[in-house]
């Protein structure tokens, strides 16, 4: 069925190569898969390049601050900012008055000096052994040309502008009315049919993006089932066509059951957890902590074509606003580990990580 | 050739005919990579040349399983052409969709799509076959988590096999399981399997040398060997073309 084509994807993967870059947005992966990106510079790297094309990506909110609306806002965004259509469904009456609420990208020029000075600050701050992390970021930023630059950095103080959100393709949707999950299948299905993924080229890629998808307010608590397959045709959907969708839910609302069977669907898989405000412990526990806003946890990144799972340094970050306007995502790492030097020292050390991140673990 | 690893030493070193398989993971970690070392191991047996597998994916697409054997060293297409790999794409036409008859979620006629191609196949072939269902959580919501459907399907299947005698692999998430009452479906299935493999994460957490253990069950009646009733447990890494294989603390 499938395998002629597959076959014929491998082969003409230079084909793929000569041509695709000219799309803004767009980066090639390991084993054939491409990236876009998450609209937030750190989490691109954290995830090895961004969300791969074809995968879904489920975020994990906390049920009690709206931090998972920080990463759809700036997906959203980088989407928008890139050309690339965008469905968008959420449990509000009017879903489009959020697109007001969609940060705007940095000017370049601002972007770049302030993306340099946090890192000199960083390497007069932070212990030695963290420099040559730094060194590549710095290569990172000066290879993106300025132009099309693969991933913005937002200002979340600046709404982005009119033109961004006027004449585009951006599909509204709201879950609240529809009784069932058919329509917004529909239009899911509808949305992603205009990316067929073709073997030869990508010439357009479309980004969902769907809020608490299992809120009381859209009445679908007692359709358990309906919402398992529902996400298991979107997964289908997107597996076949050039697009990404982002879908948040309260795991709480779940049953364990169907959250953990959510948590196997997802692709890459997020939580976002607030900070409570006078947490004595926390607070001598990690430094930086007034700046912190809240902590992400990377739980599971996409393994699309290959066997390999992805293995993070650490997986709980702290989400911080750099002069409140940038969303950076730090790691919690406390312990100076080098992980190079010294195998025994180096594994110690990230047993002794993850079992201070498991602490903080959700 | 090959250096036989930890895990072909535990599953016992004849074909996996007869057996009921079960692999079980956890959003932690994935044991898909035995599934397809379990594909390669039946297709590319010298020894074993007639073997067939019938492959029923839920989870991914054929580009993904093609993508990941290639580099195993097994190629699916032509594997396929030769009608040794059937593969029954279960992720992109959901069956709830093109036919809504009855609501058994397209298991019954997927059942009668197996039936025809084991039926088909010449005699040669007809005891080597290994059907392989990746994942049956996701099949439970393919029928709409009717447990009965998924068990009438998997017995349906267990009896083909041992009627042709044949093996089934099948994958499952055992976590989704853990907080229930009582998982029935995840139940049943352990008492259908011959080996039990299951992969867990470590207890300290994922480290980039160690990316889980497994521990294997094997509750066949081995003739003429030893018999291995001893669950066996060893680390593993696992790598794009292989996957090592290790005793705890056996690492330097």
């Amino acid at each position: 069925m499938a395998g002629a084509k597959a076959r014929a994807s491998s082969f003409s993967r230079n084909v793929l190569g000569a041509s695709s870059p000219q799309i803004p947005g767009l980066k090639h992966g390991p084993n054939g898969t491409m990236f876009i990106s998450s609209g937030i510079p750190d989490l691109d790297k954290i995830l090895g390049g961004g969300f791969s094309l074809g995968s879904l990506v489920m975020v994990m909110e906390d049920a009690e601050a709206p931090h998972h609306m920080l990463l759809l806002r700036n997906f959203m965004s980088q989407g928008l900012v890139h050309n690339q259509p965008l469905l968008y469904a959420s449990p509000a009456k009017d879903p489009r008055q959020f697109l007001g609420t969609l940060p705007s990208p940095a000017v370049p020029k601002d972007d770049k000096s302030s993306h340099r000075d946090p890192d000199q600050d960083k390497g007069l701050r932070i212990a030695w052994q963290y420099k040559k992390y730094f060194g590549e970021n710095q290569q990172n930023f000066d290879s993106q040309n300025g132009k099309h630059e693969f991933c913005n950095n937002f200002d979340l103080r600046k709404p982005l502008e009119r033109q961004f959100l006027t004449g585009k393709c951006i599909d509204c949707a709201s879950i609240q009315d529809s009784p069932n999950l058919v329509t917004l299948h529909d239009r899911c299905a509808t949305f992603l049919s205009q990316f067929p993924r073709s073997d030869s080229n990508i010439s357009c890629v479309g980004r969902i993006a769907i809020q608490s998808f299992c809120a009381p307010q859209c009445g679908y608590s007692n359709m358990e089932w309906d919402m398992h397959s529902f996400l298991r045709s979107l997964k289908g959907m997107l597996r076949s066509s050039n697009a990404v969708a982002v879908v948040t839910f309260p795991p709480t609302l779940l049953s364990p059951s169907s959250s953990i069977r959510w948590q196997h669907m997802a692709d890459t898989l997020l939580s976002v957890k607030a900070i409570p405000d006078e947490d004595k412990e926390l607070a001598t526990l990690l430094t930086g902590y007034q700046d912190m806003v809240g902590l992400l946890n990377v739980q599971k990144v996409a393994q699309i074509n290959t066997q390999v799972p992805v293995i993070l340094e650490a997986t709980t970050f702290s989400i911080k606003l750099q002069k409140r306007r940038y969303l950076v995502l730090e790691c919690l790492n406390q312990a100076p580990i080098d992980g190079s030097s010294g195998s025994s020292y180096g594994t110690s050390g990230s047993c002794s990580g993850s079992s201070k991140t498991g602490s903080l673990d959700f | 050739m090959e250096i036989r690893g930890l895990l072909d030493e535990a599953l016992g070193l004849q074909h996996l005919s007869g057996r009921v398989v079960l692999l079980e993971d956890c959003v932690e970690t994935s044991a898909a990579f035995v599934l397809h070392h379990l594909l390669k191991r039946s297709l590319s047996q010298p020894l074993h040349s007639s073997n067939v597998v019938v492959f029923i994916a839920f989870a991914q697409p054929l580009s993904h399983y093609d993508r990941i054997l290639r580099k195993l060293g097994c190629n699916l297409a032509a594997q396929r052409d030769n009608s040794k790999f059937f593969f029954f794409d279960m992720l992109m036409d959901c069956p709830d969709e093109d036919n809504g008859k009855g609501g058994d979620g397209g298991l019954v006629s997927l059942y009668g799509k197996i039936l025809k191609t084991m039926s088909a196949l010449p005699q040669v072939n007809k005891n080597c076959v290994t059907v392989m269902i990746d994942d049956v959580s996701l099949m439970e919501v393919a029928a709409r988590g009717s447990t009965n459907l998924v068990l009438d399907f998997l017995h349906y299947c267990h009896t083909l096999v041992s009627e042709f005698g044949c093996s089934l692999v099948m994958l499952n998430h055992e976590d989704i399981y853990s907080g229930m009452v009582s998982p029935t479906l995840i139940l049943q299935m352990k008492y259908l399997a011959d080996i039990l493999i299951k992969a867990e994460p470590l207890a300290t957490g994922l480290a980039s040398d160690v990316h889980g253990q497994l521990t294997v069950v094997n509750r066949s009646i081995v003739d003429g060997e030893r018999s291995r009733n001893k669950p066996c447990n060893f680390h593993f890494k696992v790598k794009e073309n292989s996957v090592e294989y290790f005793y705890p603390g056996s690492r330097t």
